[in-house]
């Protein structure tokens, strides 16, 4: 449903250009949902943004293309659309809607939370002030929010955050959107409700055939609620795969580091962690080569730091990293 | 078993809800309820729960940076009289505070932007030793080390350094008066899960080397569950649970500690949790009588709502339920 080939999406400051997303290439299926798996820094939530078409200056698409195919009009490329344009803002909200982190940043403070909805509702679907506000109510409902007709008349302050998430994904279901861009949508929430959140996301995704972009750092969301996972480092995707293959057969270092690298429920006491080593690098001083390479255990000489290594498939997955390339497996 | 380092009884923390005649508290909450529990020396104390739950508060009742409304919290350092920390002066506090430090959640604000390492680390080190110039650069750049930082780091600001070497400067400075006792509240919720890795790490090295005991307080059930010795498990102010490890882990007996386990997802996508129920929220405050879990209990009983549960004993383990044992 939306193809995203060789996007690049920089930021120029005064120090150089951050290659925040350099050259990805993912596809989102309908009624599937897609983790983007990645520490704080590796450039998932701006690559979530561009599909949006919202980075905040200086961030700019300088290559690729966002192609978006709904099923009743013809493909529209949006990295290519004018920021602002009339076409954009009509895909914004209705095709594509986004929840983020923290709720109270999406939410407007001093706007009813019904209001909010209905505004959405009204600009994007033909329908009376009264159908709106049936319909606003109706979705509160569907989230999970008790007593939907009072919390209609709340202000998001008077929400706690679980409530307040709840609202986000009200709204931004509001148009019964084709993808939903989630981002961290649960990091902020407890274990108890995170859980019944992904289980709303899961049960309205069934339900409206939605595609599913979410971002997160947790593995344990990403094995509880996604079909196609691909794994982020510095601006790239450095391992796509369906889940299965991901948790089982992880390919690249980095991945198989990080599945290492978290404590697991029922694991053995005072295990010493393998931790990755070191820490991500500072975006302007990115190493030659692979950018995982100061921190990989697998660091090959000679290779690693010549040249980027290009995607490769390997059973089920896609990787890159030259640990998989024809030449040094012979050798 | 070893000797106990701080043994908390009856501690109650309650804040008053203003808005009445004259300002007349109209009630209170009860942040912390009736907590009784005690920390051996050299274990890791793990304290879990929601936000909401108490267990911040009942972290900053522990240092005194609240003074609780009532309760005994006794601390057993080494060579010196036990304490009472709920009715100790000033001066008292002083003393007890290089004993027992602290570590943050948020390593970006537990520092302060304007003072260099060498002032942050070294800050207790002044006031308590009176160290000065190259002697306490040189105590500093050794406690650096410890936490594996370079000693280069001396004159750079909190700026300089990524998420995980703030929590190691936090870490530092903790262990620079050689405490008995630290309490660490959250302090790798909010790190990448590789730098996670590396402090949790450093954390038992540091147990290891210096005999330390840790109150650990998070909400992360995997990572307590690999640090932490014994933990309890709070709701809405009280320790529904307290047990070794094992046995919270594989027979939880709360049902509220059941339910938060049930809700972890698991990093294996073979063994998708089941969906949980839909726990209705709890509606407003919380009245007096009866168990504060029964609103979203799946067990509950007529009992449950009427009558407090009482503190039930079942393999070890301190349950705070009518059917502890039973379900």
């Amino acid at each position: 449903m939306v193809e995203i080939r060789g996007l690049k999406t920089h930021f120029a400051t005064h120090d150089g250009v951050v290659k925040a997303v350099d050259g990805v290439d993912l596809d989102i299926y309908a009624n599937r949902t897609l983790c983007i798996l990645g520490e704080s820094g590796c450039g998932k939530s701006i690559m979530a943004r561009s599909v949006l078409r919202i980075v905040d200056a200086p961030g700019k698409i300088v290559d690729g293309s966002i192609v978006y195919r709904p099923d009743d009009r013809r493909p529209v490329d949006l990295a290519a659309l004018r920021p602002g344009s009339r076409q954009l803002r009509q895909i914004r909200g209705q095709d594509i809607a986004m929840i983020f982190q923290e709720p109270m940043s999406s939410l407007g403070p001093i706007t009813k939370i019904g209001k909010q909805i209905v505004e959405t509702i009204l600009l994007h679907r033909n329908v009376t002030k009264t159908e709106a506000k049936e319909q606003a109510i109706e979705l509160l409902d569907k989230v999970g929010i008790p007593r939907p007709a009072e919390r209609y008349e709340a202000y998001p302050f008077e929400l706690s955050g679980g409530m307040r998430q709840r609202a986000m994904i009200a709204m931004a279901l509001s148009c019964r959107p084709k993808l939903l861009i989630a981002d961290e949508p649960t990091t902020a929430l407890d274990v108890t409700t995170q859980a019944q959140i992904l289980d709303l996301i899961a049960e309205l995704k069934e339900e409206l055939n939605m595609a599913v972009l979410l971002i997160t750092h947790d593995l344990g969301v990403v094995a509880e609620v996604g079909e196609d996972v691909a794994v982020m480092y510095m601006g790239k995707i450095v391992e796509k795969a369906d889940v299965f293959s991901i948790f089982e057969r992880p390919q690249h270092p980095y991945t198989q580091a990080l599945m290492e690298s978290v404590p697991k429920l029922g694991m053995e006491r005072r295990q010493r962690l393998p931790a990755i080593r070191g820490m991500v690098p500072h975006p302007l001083a990115r190493p030659t080569g692979c950018a995982f390479r100061t921190r990989c255990d697998r660091f090959m000489p000679g290779t690693c730091d010549r040249s980027e290594p290009e995607m490769m498939t390997r059973d089920q997955s896609q990787v890159a990293c030259f640990l998989h390339s024809r030449e040094v497996a012979d050798v | 078993m070893s000797e106990t380092i701080l043994s908390v009884d009856g501690l109650n923390m309650h804040f008053p809800i203003g808005g009445g005649f004259f300002g007349k508290p109209v009630d209170v909450v009860r942040a912390v309820d009736n907590v009784s529990f005690s920390v051996r020396r050299r274990e890791t104390f793990g304290i879990v729960g929601e936000s909401g739950s108490g267990k911040t508060t009942l972290g900053r009742c522990l240092m005194r940076v609240l003074t609780p409304s009532s309760g005994r919290m006794m601390l057993n350092r080494r060579n010196r009289p036990e304490t009472n920390l709920a009715d100790c002066g000033k001066a008292e506090l002083r003393d007890v505070w290089k004993d027992m430090r602290m570590v943050f959640q948020d390593p970006q604000a537990s520092l302060n932007p304007r003072l260099r390492v060498l002032d942050i680390v070294g800050q207790s080190l002044q006031k308590t030793e009176g160290l000065r110039g190259r002697e306490l650069a040189d105590r500093v750049s050794g406690l650096l080390r410890k936490v594996g930082l370079r000693p280069e780091f001396l004159m750079r600001y909190p700026n300089a350094f990524s998420g995980g070497q703030r929590q190691r400067l936090g870490i530092a400075r903790a262990l620079a008066t050689n405490p008995e006792l630290i309490i660490a509240d959250e302090a790798v919720s909010a790190l990448d899960v590789s730098i996670q890795a590396q402090i949790l790490n450093l954390m038992q090295d540091l147990q290891d080397q210096y005999d330390l005991t840790y109150i650990f307080i998070a909400h992360d059930l995997a990572v307590v569950e690999h640090i932490c010795d014994r933990i309890a498990v709070m709701y809405l102010g009280q320790i529904v649970e307290l047990a070794d490890r094992q046995e919270l882990f594989s027979r939880p007996k709360h049902p509220y500690t059941r339910a938060l386990l049930d809700a972890v997802p698991v990093p294996d996508p073979r063994r998708r949790r089941r969906k949980v129920q839909q726990v209705k929220a709890p509606v407003g405050a919380v009245t007096g009588t009866g168990c504060r879990f029964a609103s979203r209990c799946p067990q509950a009983g007529d009992i449950c709502r009427n009558t407090p549960p009482p503190v039930r004993q079942v393999n070890g383990a301190n349950v705070l339920c009518h059917f502890a044992g039973q379900i």
